[in-house]
This record gives C-alpha cells, sequence and structure tokens, in this order.
C-alpha cells in the first residue's frame, strides 16, 4: 500500500466526516426553533395533569400553544391560580383571573376503583395520560396513586362507573397541590 | 417490476432481518416493552434504512469504487448511519419530544443497528442499483418494524399471563422471539426465484 493511496483514503474518510458535520449542523440550526426553550419553560410551570381541561390534548400542546400566541394563560384549572400568576411573571403578562369557561380548581385528588364493580374491561387503560392505571383485561385493575394526577378522564369510559375520585394522599408524587392564593 | 416485488418480499418476509438473518436484535429486545415506543422505533428504522441505503449506494457508487477504495467500506457506511441517525434524532426530537422521551438511547442506538450496516453491506454484495437499494433498504425496514411490532403485542400479553417463576422475563421473551422465528420460516418458498 504506497503513501499516495493511504492520503486518499484518509482524505475521503475527513471529507465525509466534515460534510456530516457541517450538513448535521445545519440541519440543528434550521429544524430546531429558538422558541423550543419557551415552551419548555413554559411547560415546565403547567400541573402535568394532561386532563385535557384547557381543550389541547396535554400540558405539552397547551404550553406550545402558549408560547406561539395561539392560547391565553388563563385555561389551567388545575394549576390554579398559583400557576397563572408564574406564567404571567414569566411572560411578562398582567394576572388575570382563571377564564370560567374551562372550569374550576378543584382540591387535589386521585382515582380510586371500586374493585366490587370493576369487570375488567380494560377500557379506562387507554384513556389515562399518565398510564397510572394498572390492568389487562378480565384482571383487576388498580390506580398507582402515586402516578394519577386526578384528571377525570377515566370517568367516562368505565360502563359500570366503578371509578371514584378521593382526596389525593400526602405521599402523591404527580400531584400538583394548588397552593392557597 | 416483478424483480423489485420480490425483492420487497423476500426482504421484509422471507428472509425477514429479525427473525432469519438475526440481525437487529439488540433494538427488537430493548424496545418491546411498550406499543407506542414500538412502533416509533420501527418507523424511525425505516426511516433510517431506506435513506442509509440510497446514500451508502451513491457513495460507493460515484466515491469509493472510483476511488479504489472498496476496502474502507464498513468504516464510511458506519460514519453515514452515525450521520442519518443523528439526523433523525434531531428530527424526532423537533417533532415528538414525547416519542424522543420514550425511545431514549435507543434512538441513538440505530446507528449500532447491525441490520442498517448489514443492509448496506448486502447491497454493495448483491450489486443492487440505486432502486433496488432503496427498496431493499425500505423492505427491510418494515420487515424489521413488523416484527417488532408483532413481537411487542406478544410481550405485552405475556406480562399478564401466568408464566412459571424461572421463566419470567427475559428467558420467556427469547422462547417467544424463537417461536415466531420458526412461524416465520413458513414464508420460506414464497415467490421462490
Amino acid at each position: 500500500m504506497n503513501p499516495v493511496a493511504i492520503g486518499i483514503a484518509l482524505l475521503v474518510a475527513v471529507a465525509l466526516a466534515m460534510a456530516l458535520g457541517v450538513a448535521l449542523g445545519w440541519a440543528a440550526s434550521r429544524i430546531e426553533p429558538d422558541a423550543d426553550s419557551l415552551v419548555e419553560r413554559i411547560d415546565a410551570l403547567l400541573p402535568q395533569t394532561q386532563c385535557g381541561q384547557c381543550l389541547y390534548p396535554g400540558c405539552r400542546p397547551y404550553a406550545a400553544a402558549i408560547a406561539s400566541g395561539e392560547a391565553d394563560i388563563d385555561r389551567c384549572p388545575p394549576g390554579g391560580d398559583s400557576t397563572l400568576r408564574a406564567l404571567a411573571a414569566l411572560l411578562d403578562r398582567a394576572p388575570r383571573p382563571l377564564d370560567p369557561a374551562f372550569g374550576a380548581p378543584k382540591p387535589a385528588q386521585v382515582a380510586w376503583i371500586v374493585e366490587e364493580r370493576c369487570i375488567g374491561c380494560a377500557l379506562c387503560l387507554p384513556a389515562c395520560p399518565v398510564d397510572a392505571i394498572v390492568g389487562a383485561s378480565r384482571q383487576m385493575h388498580t390506580v398507582i396513586a402515586a402516578q394519577c394526577t386526578g384528571c377525570e378522564l377515566c370517568l367516562p369510559p368505565c360502563p359500570v362507573d366503578c371509578i371514584e375520585l378521593r382526596a389525593a394522599p400526602a405521599t402523591s408524587l404527580r400531584h400538583h397541590q394548588p397552593r392557597a392564593a | 417490476m416483478t424483480e423489485l416485488l420480490l425483492l420487497a418480499l423476500g426482504a421484509s418476509l422471507v428472509n425477514n432481518f429479525v427473525l432469519s438473518n438475526f440481525l437487529g436484535l439488540c433494538p427488537f429486545i430493548g424496545v418491546s416493552r411498550r406499543f407506542e415506543a414500538a412502533a416509533g422505533m420501527a418507523l424511525a428504522t425505516l426511516f433510517v434504512l431506506t435513506i442509509a441505503s440510497g446514500l451508502s449506494f451513491a457513495l460507493w457508487q460515484w466515491v469509493l469504487v472510483p476511488l479504489h477504495l472498496e476496502h474502507l467500506r464498513t468504516l464510511v457506511f458506519i460514519l453515514l448511519i452515525a450521520g442519518v441517525v443523528q439526523f433523525t434524532e434531531i428530527m424526532v426530537r423537533a417533532t415528538s419530544p414525547l416519542l424522543h422521551q420514550l425511545l431514549g438511547i435507543f434512538l441513538p442506538l440505530i446507528t449500532t443497528n447491525c441490520a442498517v450496516l448489514g443492509v448496506a453491506l448486502l447491497n454493495v454484495d448483491r450489486q443492487h442499483g440505486l432502486l433496488e437499494s432503496l427498496v431493499f433498504g425500505a423492505s427491510a425496514g418494515a420487515g424489521f418494524g413488523l416484527a417488532l411490532l408483532l413481537f411487542t403485542a406478544l410481550r405485552e400479553r405475556l406480562d399478564t399471563a401466568d408464566v412459571p417463576e424461572a421463566f419470567r422475563g427475559a428467558p420467556v421473551a427469547l422462547v417467544t422471539a424463537g417461536l415466531m422465528a420458526l412461524a416465520f420460516m413458513g414464508f420460506t418458498g414464497l415467490g421462490a426465484r
């Protein structure tokens, strides 16, 4: 193997690596918008109940809608006043009361499955936005209280109305406790 | 046309990359716990495989062969695949942050998915043209996705099945994969040439 061939081989490998690097750098700067960091920061303030009361499919889509100016910040009842004030501070807007059209704030709650009535139909599993319900077809279901956000989305699909909402235990990890105003 | 159809059939079903060539087993076992993650993985791999087989053909045909650098192919293909995977990761992160979180480390690990390198090398060995390479890559990706999704659905069922203690977890998953491979042997001879 002569030195020229080695040189060409090196050149090709280095040129390919550099071309890929430039292409990736360009793609990263084009595809990833700067607004993404604002969406992340708004999302971090939202309660992550994924309840959809704001009429967006979850907290992150709502954050994206706030960032793009499509939705206002007064649509999040689970977050309550504290979230609203935090959002107003982040976005430098005047605080305002929650829009009652999207529901009223409630005390922290978690879903509870009444086992005598549950028939193991598994209909509530896909409804849960945080996968807090454990169960399978014809098996008893249960709710992982620490994961449940109390969003109530599992209530409508249940054919036997065996899901109740109870006050959230103090150990609840996920639950955003609305602080007193 | 018939040739291409047979090629696609062969790469996706008859010689399925996972179940008859045993390539790409790492994501096959690793990302088959949740159906959503598996579906994302199947799509990402399909995308990477198609793009990477097209680009690796172009690189082989127009750079490596004219410069007599055929021996560099493994190195160059791996570089190219890493680039395409990185590009895919950027795209997934921008379009679906949730999927990005769900796939986690397995998204960059498509780079080391030997099915991707296997397709690039097989394309060269079998002297496929550009169109053939693309079809071969896409159908290999479709076959990988099909096997992964079927396997994931089985594993989700297995989670609630009454499996003997010694077989729980990985052992029963491997037994299932073996049974699936046996079932896929039924495609042998389909469209045989």
